[in-house]
């Protein structure tokens, strides 16, 4: 099976590697074929051997060369340049190269191309095996077809098979219309195999180029969606239909460009300049990740103490307890080489969430952020956290949270929105998650969002404060106005209220806090915690699915 | 820590030991005051000399840092005072009491003697060191602390109000036969009472007008037809800029250095002085550069400037320590400037040769004691530099001040324990830690950078590696200037003068300039880290698969971006060799696998030769900006596979921000010169933003209508900020006309 593979791989690249020798090929088969009118079987297997390069050279093509410069006018890479960006050089192993849609309407038969409007396959990054489809615009736009579907899919099953990635590169103009609802079936296909999947190996999604109407669901059911700016978009029916029936008139880039969905709402995780921009950034974001839910967290070899001392942290708080500061601040010096890969940093950016990596092990990292919101948790900053943490529940990424949140933000904007029901999500996410939990309140920690971010009581396995930590149900402030309604002079009460609550005490003296610990130590502690943490077992108790609070 | 006192130099009598080890902070206070001690190896420290209990500092940052450390070592008990930003401020953790004096402004904190007058009272200290700046040449505040009976460690205040005044200061130094710049006092008549005039002081002179001011109505002349013809054309351009005519005259000083004498004096009308410090790289009037002794100055010189200082320090019964300023030409005539009556910045310089620690000194003045040396006590061991390091930057009139948390902060290291001066040994005068906060209330000076070496050449290149190796991340310094100066031709020949930073960069300062060769080397650093990185991305120590299917490439072709040319590298690693084979061009070179991907440092060797780069950030897409020489170079290394696909990637339209008024640095507006709706011409002065005592105004790159005012006298504004904003009315007027013509047209 191995040296089939590679026996494989080097036909393929043999007919990579010059048009030009399958046409002088060609030349000697009809030259020789005229001399020896007898051998017509052998003709025959060389006339097959020529159709295979010739279609194989024809599929390399895609919708041709006047598609490819189109493509290559607006600023974007071909299907198969992206691959050969993103993979490991010479690693991609493509299947169904020869595969041809099968539709007959509108004249459709007389148009074909091997290989239709994706490129499916896998292949190597940084050594580790991913599977890969990249829908290829300068066929047919990228629609897709029934056969274009079922590429997909073969990818899927294998990657679910055998425990690897499936990473989607979407540039497809939407609906092969000419199949009809053959190319719904499709469509529904592949979400089946997404929620399949789901949990199973990540699923990451590219968007670079337009996604439109119902393909639009593929890259929502995975776990990642990245854009390209200026040259992606997302929506469920374009400006033209939203102008027709609704009279908005609206700019692609408004309803569903790069911009829009990084900072609006909040489907996309994140944002590129260009093709190959996003492309690298895949290729680096794809080794934070295990290859399936079977895998550890990796550990990629590493070089920065993991005992490190980090004298900034111990200043990072500002003495007045009502200045922000940047958690990033305190983020980047207690991972490797400052290396934070941010999840949707344009998004609710009152809530951090990103990947790094402690002595070499990748860790998820949630933190609330001071500078935005006071750090508050409202509806968007609940969804996006909650949906980070259970993606590292699920692929076993130790999750490290810093706390320094006042609170859910109160009003009715909140309130009818449904901040209770949204709110609950990250508290389910935290209470569900069994992959090991370190916390460290750095301030503020007050009321239901202190339970909710990864408390003690949420089975957190490491808590810890720093100094500055204040774990109380509310602020000074508002909590004297309760305790002494109708008094005058409050000064004095909220004086007496901050001694005994606005420090780190309280939560120690009841064991919710393991240990208060000098700010400089931060990473020693995680390191060595992560270490420790490696071997934990916990089991959630058996169920067909919890019921999270969609 | 131990003292070792044996010389093995015939030239230095009595050194020590550099005592070096990583500081920890926990123990910084030990380990300083250990390198205090071998610093002043020409010192001893009388312990049974009764001086003080209790000693408050009256500063902050480094200088109250630098007096602490001295009287740690003398076993005087510190007090700090500071304001409430500085509440974490390294000199708050070293002193042993610190006391909260009020709020970041300086005129509610640290200038607010009162308050100070009251910690001193409350913590029983007997003696206030007011550093430099604040209330160090203050004599309300000397007077006051007179009353109250507590020791000013500074001069009496009949020698600060005496020298403290530039007219004053410079006829007490006529009295005391001290050279001063010669001149006419007064005005000059007309044509033939210039030339008169002129030859009395003596070719060149100055013939300038009265009002004048940024060169205007002022001529150099040599000789008597030049001084006619200047005495003449000055006065007419006087009358027409300023509407005054009156013209002084004096001597020219020919390519002017500056050149200070350190003085010390006591109580009983002693006073020697300790050699000369030369500070003539300057911007703005404040210094740079520092080094000790003067290049220019040879012992004759050095003797008669010296017993010039004494003199004037004697007149006035000066007994602390000063500094008498000089301006000297290249003829070697010296002239009286003035006086400074404190410890000065640059006092380490001096320290550094003389070995003479001069709070010390400074400290048993003030408790009356007569001085323990002589003039033949004050000798000249080797040679110091000081540089130093400013949160600014030089990109922007050689410094204009920045701000920010220094996220990563390390200084350079003495290398290992040596001979002192002779192996060279660096001292760092600081008052920040990793993690502090440059804020805009405070000088914005991060570091004293001082090394001593045994000759000129020693210091400047110890001074040279200190910089390379010296990380401070977080907010713009001033590295990038400093290290291009300590290379740079003239100065390196100690050709220096007060103009030396706007002739030798008469553009102003734009970055280290690259030689092909350094730009090569520059390149395949970057080539190297990367490989390094790529190599790094495949090692899992945990995967359950291994990488069989792709293997890693046994040559990276490259291609690397420097500025604004690319060029094709290769790089091969050899792991048995642990080298690096990079070929750039036709140059082959051997690179040491010597690069630690989380280290802010790179030292490796290329082709033999050692090389010390910084790696400033580098991301997944193989941007890499490094530190070379000092300066900052951005980089881009993309694979060869992957390059040729680069052209087709669309060009990102960059924000036009020549419509917008953007501040050039954190700082508060002080004045708005325009509204909206106002016509602004190109170059005119609309707002005026004031940052650490610096007014600096902003000028509107294009002519056009405000159209918007973001800010309000006395709001603060960040870096980048847009304060103003422009509408071009040009082209909107030529959009309208041409739409007009296309109608005509039409019709």
């Amino acid at each position: 099976m191995h040296l089939g593979q590679i026996t494989w791989r080097a036909l393929s690249r043999t007919a990579l590697a010059s048009t030009g020798s399958a046409r002088s090929a060609g030349i000697a088969v009809s030259f020789w074929s005229s001399r020896s009118q007898s051998t017509s079987s052998v003709v025959q297997t060389l006339s097959v051997k020529n159709q295979i390069d010739a279609r194989r050279q024809e599929s390399r093509m895609g919708g041709g060369q006047k598609r490819i410069d189109a493509q290559h006018k607006k600023g974007k890479l071909t299907a198969r340049e992206r691959i050969e960006v993103l993979m490991d050089p010479g690693s991609f192993v493509e299947y169904d190269a020869f595969a041809e849609h099968t539709c007959t309407n509108f004249g459709m038969e007389k148009e074909k191309y091997p290989g239709d409007s994706v490129v499916v396959g896998q292949g190597q990054i940084n050594g580790r095996t991913m599977y890969v489809f990249s829908q290829d615009f300068t066929v047919f736009g990228g629609s897709l077809s029934s056969i274009h579907a079922k590429k997909i899919c073969k990818v899927m099953d294998q990657a679910l098979l055998v425990g690897a990635p499936v990473i989607g590169l979407n540039d497809s103009g939407g609906a092969r219309i000419q199949e009809g609802v053959d190319s719904l079936a499709g469509y529904a296909d592949i979400f089946q195999k997404n929620v399949l999947a789901s949990g199973v190996v990540p699923q990451i999604s590219l968007i670079m180029g337009p996604c439109a109407g119902g393909a639009v669901y593929s890259p929502a059911l995975t776990d990642f969606t990245f854009m390209v700016k200026d040259s992606s978009y997302l929506f469920i029916t374009g400006p033209d239909v939203v102008r027709q029936v609704t009279g908005e008139v609206v700019t692609q880039e408004q309803l569903g460009g790069a911009k829009t969905h990084t900072q609006v709402s909040g489907v996309a995780h994140r944002a590129f300049e260009n093709d190959i921009d996003a492309l690298l950034n895949l290729r680096s974001f794809m080794n934070y990740l295990p290859l399936s839910n079977q895998d550890a967290a990796p550990i990629r070899a590493n070089v920065d103490p993991w005992e490190r001392d980090i004298p900034s942290l111990d200043t990072v708080i500002p003495l007045q307890s009502t200045a922000a500061y940047n958690m990033l601040d305190v983020i980047e010096p207690i991972v490797d080489e400052a290396d934070f890969f941010e999840i949707m940093p344009d998004y609710a950016k009152n809530i951090i969430t990103g990947f790094g990596r402690v002595n070499g092990r990748t860790v998820g990292i949630v933190g609330n952020q001071p500078k935005v919101a006071a750090g508050c948790l409202d509806i968007n900053a609940s969804v996006k956290g909650a949906r980070f943490v259970r993606f590292c529940d699920a692929f076993n990424i130790p999750i490290i949270t810093f706390v320094d949140v006042p609170g859910f933000l109160p009003g009715t904007a909140q309130e009818y929105e449904g901040i209770i029901r949204h709110g609950a999500k990250l508290l389910y996410a935290y209470a569900e998650a069994t992959v090991p939990k370190i916390t460290i309140i750095t301030r503020k920690a007050y009321g239901g969002a202190y339970d909710v971010m990864s408390s003690k009581h949420l089975r957190g396995d490491l808590n810890y404060a720093w100094p500055s930590a204040e774990v109380a149900v509310m602020g000074a402030k508002g909590a004297v106005a309760i305790l002494h309604r109708g008094a005058k002079d409050l000064t004095e009460v909220e004086e007496d209220y901050v001694k005994a609550f606005s420090n780190p005490f309280p939560a120690a003296v009841r064991g919710f806090v393991d240990d208060i610990i000098e700010p400089r130590t931060t990473r020693y502690r995680i390191s060595r915690d992560l270490d420790l943490l490696q071997t934990k077992k916990l089991k959630n108790p058996y169920k067909k699915h919890g019921n999270i609070p969609l | 820590m131990r003292l070792l006192s044996a010389s093995r130099t015939h030239w230095l009598p009595r050194l020590g030991r550099i005592y070096t080890h990583q500081s920890s902070p926990a123990s910084f206070p030990s380990f300083h005051s250990a390198r205090l001690f071998s610093l002043y190896f020409n010192d001893h420290y009388d312990k049974k000399e009764p001086l003080f209990d209790k000693v408050l500092i009256a500063n902050r940052g480094e200088i109250a840092c630098r007096i602490i450390k001295t009287c740690k070592t003398l076993g005087i008990k510190t007090v700090a005072v500071h304001s409430d930003v500085d509440s974490n401020a390294m000199h708050v953790r070293m002193a042993d009491q610190a006391i909260l004096i009020g709020t970041a402004q300086t005129a509610d904190s640290y200038l607010r003697w009162e308050r100070i007058i009251d910690a001193c009272r409350k913590t029983g200290a007997q003696a206030v060191h007011p550093g430099y700046g604040f209330l160090s040449e203050n004599t309300e505040f000397a007077a006051h602390l007179e009353k109250e009976k507590i020791a000013f460690v500074g001069p009496n205040s009949f020698a600060i109000n005496a020298l403290g005044d530039k007219i004053h200061s410079k006829e007490l130094a006529v009295k005391a036969r001290v050279n001063t710049i010669p001149g006419f006092k007064g005005e000059v008549k007309d044509a033939d009472h210039c030339v008169q005039l002129a030859k009395e002081i003596g070719y060149p002179v100055m013939i300038k007008a009265s009002a004048g001011g940024g060169g205007k109505g002022m001529r150099i002349a040599t000789n008597d037809h030049e001084a006619r013809d200047g005495y003449r054309l000055s006065q007419q351009e006087a009358k027409s800029s300023f509407a005054d005519d009156r013209m002084l005259i004096e001597k020219y000083i020919e390519e002017p250095r500056h050149i200070e004498v350190q003085l010390i004096g006591d109580k009983h009308g002693n006073a020697i002085y300790l050699n000369e410090r030369e500070c003539s790289i300057q911007r703005r009037n404040q210094k740079v550069i520092e080094e000790a002794p003067s290049p220019f100055v040879d012992p004759e010189l050095r003797k008669r400037m010296g017993e010039q200082a004494v003199a004037l320090a004697k007149a006035v019964g000066y007994d602390s320590a000063g500094t008498i300023e000089f301006l000297v030409d290249k003829h070697k005539n010296f002239y009286f400037l003035e006086m400074n009556t404190r410890l000065q910045v640059e006092h380490p310089i001096t320290e550094s040769i003389t070995g003479v620690d001069i709070v010390y000194h400074m400290l048993r003045s003030a408790r009356g004691y007569p001085l323990r040396f002589t003039q033949n006590d004050i000798k000249i061991h080797g040679w110091s530099f000081e540089a130093r390091v400013y949160a600014e930057d030089p990109f922007k009139a050689f410094g204009l001040p920045s701000v920010g948390r220094l996220k990563v902060y390390r200084e350079p290291q003495n290398k290992s324990i040596g001979e002192v001066p002779q192996d060279g040994y660096i001292r760092c005068d600081t008052g920040i830690t990793e993690g502090s906060e440059i804020s805009l209330f405070y000088d914005p000076m991060i570091c004293k950078l001082i090394t001593v070496g045994k000759d000129r050449q020693h210091a400047l290149d110890l001074l040279a590696d200190s910089l390379d190796e010296y990380v401070i991340r977080g907010v713009t310094h001033n590295i990038p200037l400093l290290r291009d100066i300590v290379t740079e031709d003239r100065f390196v020949r100690g050709d220096i003068n007060t103009a030396y930073l706007p002739t030798v960069y008469p553009n102003g300062f734009r970055g280290k300039q690259l030689e092909a060769k350094e730009k090569q080397i520059l390149a395949i650093v970057a080539g190297c880290l990367y490989v390094t990185d790529k190599l790094r991305d495949r090692k899992f120590l945990n995967s359950t698969q291994g990488s069989k299917h792709s293997s890693r490439e046994r040559v990276y072709n490259l291609n690397i971006r420097v500025g604004e040319t690319s060029e094709p590298v290769s790089v091969q690693y050899n792991k048995a060799a642990k080298t690096f084979k990079a070929r750039i061009q036709d140059t082959e070179l051997e690179i040491s696998d010597s690069i630690n991907l989380a280290d802010p440092v790179i030292r490796v060797t290329v082709n033999g030769q050692q090389r010390v780069l910084q790696l400033i950030s580098r991301n997944a897409v193989g941007k890499i900006e490094l530190q070379y020489l000092g300066s900052v170079f951005p980089l881009h290394v993309y694979q060869e596979d992957v390059h040729k696909y680069l052209h087709w990637m669309p060009a990102k339209k960059v924000a036009d921000t020549s419509r917008q008024v953007l501040a050039p640095m954190p700082g508060l507006v002080k004045s708005i010169a325009v509204s909206v709706g106002d016509m602004v011409s190109e170059g005119m002065e609309v707002c005026v933003i004031e940052a650490m005592k610096m007014q600096n105004g902003l000028t509107a790159a294009v002519t056009g209508k405000v159209k918007k005012v973001n800010f309000k006298p006395g709001e603060t504004v960040g870096d980048q900020d847009v304060i103003i904003e422009i509408e071009d009315v040009a082209t909107k007027q030529t959009a309208a006309e041409s739409e007009k013509q296309n109608k005509q047209a039409r019709r």
